[in-house]
């Protein structure tokens, strides 16, 4: 997880060259909504610009958006999430949400210990 | 600014996620999660910091002559030492809120409210009180904690006299040992699980928190948090305030009816609920069958035909599927299809019985 780039709004990104990326949702992330019990996917082809919904998490208490950090066509989504919500509690940094190609644009994205002080700063 | 119970250290030495919830800053959950500390009640046991409910004491010769009238079950019979769960209603038949009646003495009895409710229902209760009665609001000055789940049973005795434990659901013993403190062991709870709530002073909270989770460590008793005192409650389809029962659904709308007591010469709501003829509404269950969880205020339609709105679900964690309680017309065509709005997309759903989970005395 050493090549992970971070969001303010939680998501991880792993680039896996320079227009394809994989997404996730960060461990502080998984924390905070508590057991997650549903997941919403997007679908492969649906093309998602930088900062829109690509899909939704919901723990027992709330749902929660997940937001995309790029610009890009979904190529692949993880259904193994759609029974299984509950790896992302788990192992966040394995269980990744979308894998995006075609990647034009991005949002500002944090290096891991950037995303460390932030955190701090949200506590 | 949000008031702390007398637990609220204990909470934090135990990982607890702390929010505001009826003026209180209580745990939503700890560390464990909610799902966890559902199960956890269920097959063992789990214990909750209840402290922000509310406690009204009512004394004097006329206690139960004001009982009678302010709310709508029959208090009339009871014996000291049993509790009854009545709604209190307004003239109209609109929902003041559901309590808790314990009848201690002849002229004395103990109400239990909710807190988010409490200052309403003191208000309410003074309004309307005559002849020889007196009330005082003590609620500041009580903590509560209840001790749920099949395994409450085998943890409770280590800690008093065996003989100082009700038996019978919905009674409670008042002055017994719990340690070395004084306390009103009630057989009631908000779970569907066997359980009991302790009353203490306020000064005794932590100590008797700290003792039950020492004793019942062995039994697998865990701290739960506010997350599992809803889904727990909701899994049971016990009704909650503000949600199966409000300003707007009547106690009948609901499925209370076995708390409404028309024989009664006479008490707040009864002629309002009497106009309101046969209730045209019910409160139904669904089992969610689509992809999707249906929470509060969804709404909900037959065919397409809307037909009411939920008012309480989640993902139920011991049942595994998602569930919601409604409030729907009662002569819906069962012929079409149910189906939850969530979000602005329908999803399919399936009436089932209430509650959704009833402990089968595994």
């Amino acid at each position: 997880m050493s090549n992970l780039l971070f969001t303010k709004t939680h998501e991880w990104v792993e680039f896996l060259d320079e227009t394809t990326a994989k997404i996730g949702l960060t461990d502080y992330a998984q924390k905070e909504l508590g057991d997650l019990v549903f997941v919403n996917l997007p679908e492969a082809g649906d093309e998602i610009g930088a900062g829109e919904s690509i899909g939704d998490v919901e723990s027992v208490k709330a749902v929660s958006e997940v937001y995309s950090p790029v610009t890009g066509t979904v190529s692949k989504v993880n259904e193994e999430l759609l029974d299984h919500p509950d790896l992302i509690n788990s192992e966040p940094y394995e269980s990744w949400f979308v894998i995006f190609e075609d990647i034009t644009d991005k949002e500002e994205l944090l290096e891991k210990a950037e995303y460390e002080r932030f955190l701090k700063g949200e506590e | 600014m949000d008031k702390k119970t007398p637990l609220y250290e204990s909470h934090l030495r135990l990982g607890g996620k702390m929010v505001p919830f009826a003026g209180y800053l209580l745990p939503v959950q700890y560390e464990t999660g909610v799902i966890t500390e559902h199960m956890a009640v269920r097959n063992a046991a789990g214990l909750f910091d209840v402290s922000h409910m509310g406690e009204i004491l009512l004394k004097g010769k006329d206690t139960l002559l004001n009982i009678q009238k302010l709310v709508t079950n029959d208090c009339a019979n009871m014996y000291i030492g049993q509790v009854k769960y009545s709604p209190m209603c307004y003239e109209d038949g609109g929902v003041v809120d559901d309590l808790l009646v314990y009848k201690r003495e002849e002229e004395s009895y103990l109400l239990v409210v909710n807190a988010s409710n409490r200052e309403k229902d003191a208000r309410f209760i003074k309004e309307h009180l005559f002849g020889e009665v007196t009330m005082e609001d003590v609620s500041d000055s009580i903590a509560q904690i209840a001790l749920q789940g099949p395994a409450a049973e085998k943890i409770l005795p280590k800690l008093c006299n065996i003989a100082d434990i009700p038996v019978k659901y919905y009674t409670f013993k008042e002055n017994v040992k719990v340690g070395d403190m004084n306390a009103i062991i009630s057989r009631t709870g908000y779970t569907g699980e066997m359980g009991y709530e302790l009353y203490v002073k306020n000064e005794d909270g932590e100590k008797l928190w700290e003792l039950l989770l020492e004793k019942g460590k062995a039994e697998g008793l865990i701290p739960c948090g506010l997350g599992a005192r809803d889904t727990l409650r909701l899994e049971a389809a016990m009704p909650l305030y503000g949600h199966e029962m409000d300003e707007t659904i009547t106690p009948l709308e609901t499925g209370l009816t076995f708390a409404v007591k028309f024989h009664k010469e006479d008490f707040i709501g009864k002629d309002g609920l009497l106009s309101r003829g046969e209730p045209k509404r019910k409160r139904i269950g669904l089992r969610i069958t689509g992809r999707g969880i249906a929470r509060e205020n969804c709404p909900v339609y037959a065919g397409d035909t809307l037909i009411g709105y939920t008012t309480s679900g989640t993902h139920l964690p011991y049942l595994g599927f998602p569930g919601a309680m409604a409030v729907v017309t009662k002569d819906y065509d069962t012929k079409n299809r149910l189906s939850v709005e969530i979000r602005g997309k329908k999803v399919e759903a399936e009436e089932t019985g209430l509650p959704f989970y009833k402990n089968t005395g595994k």
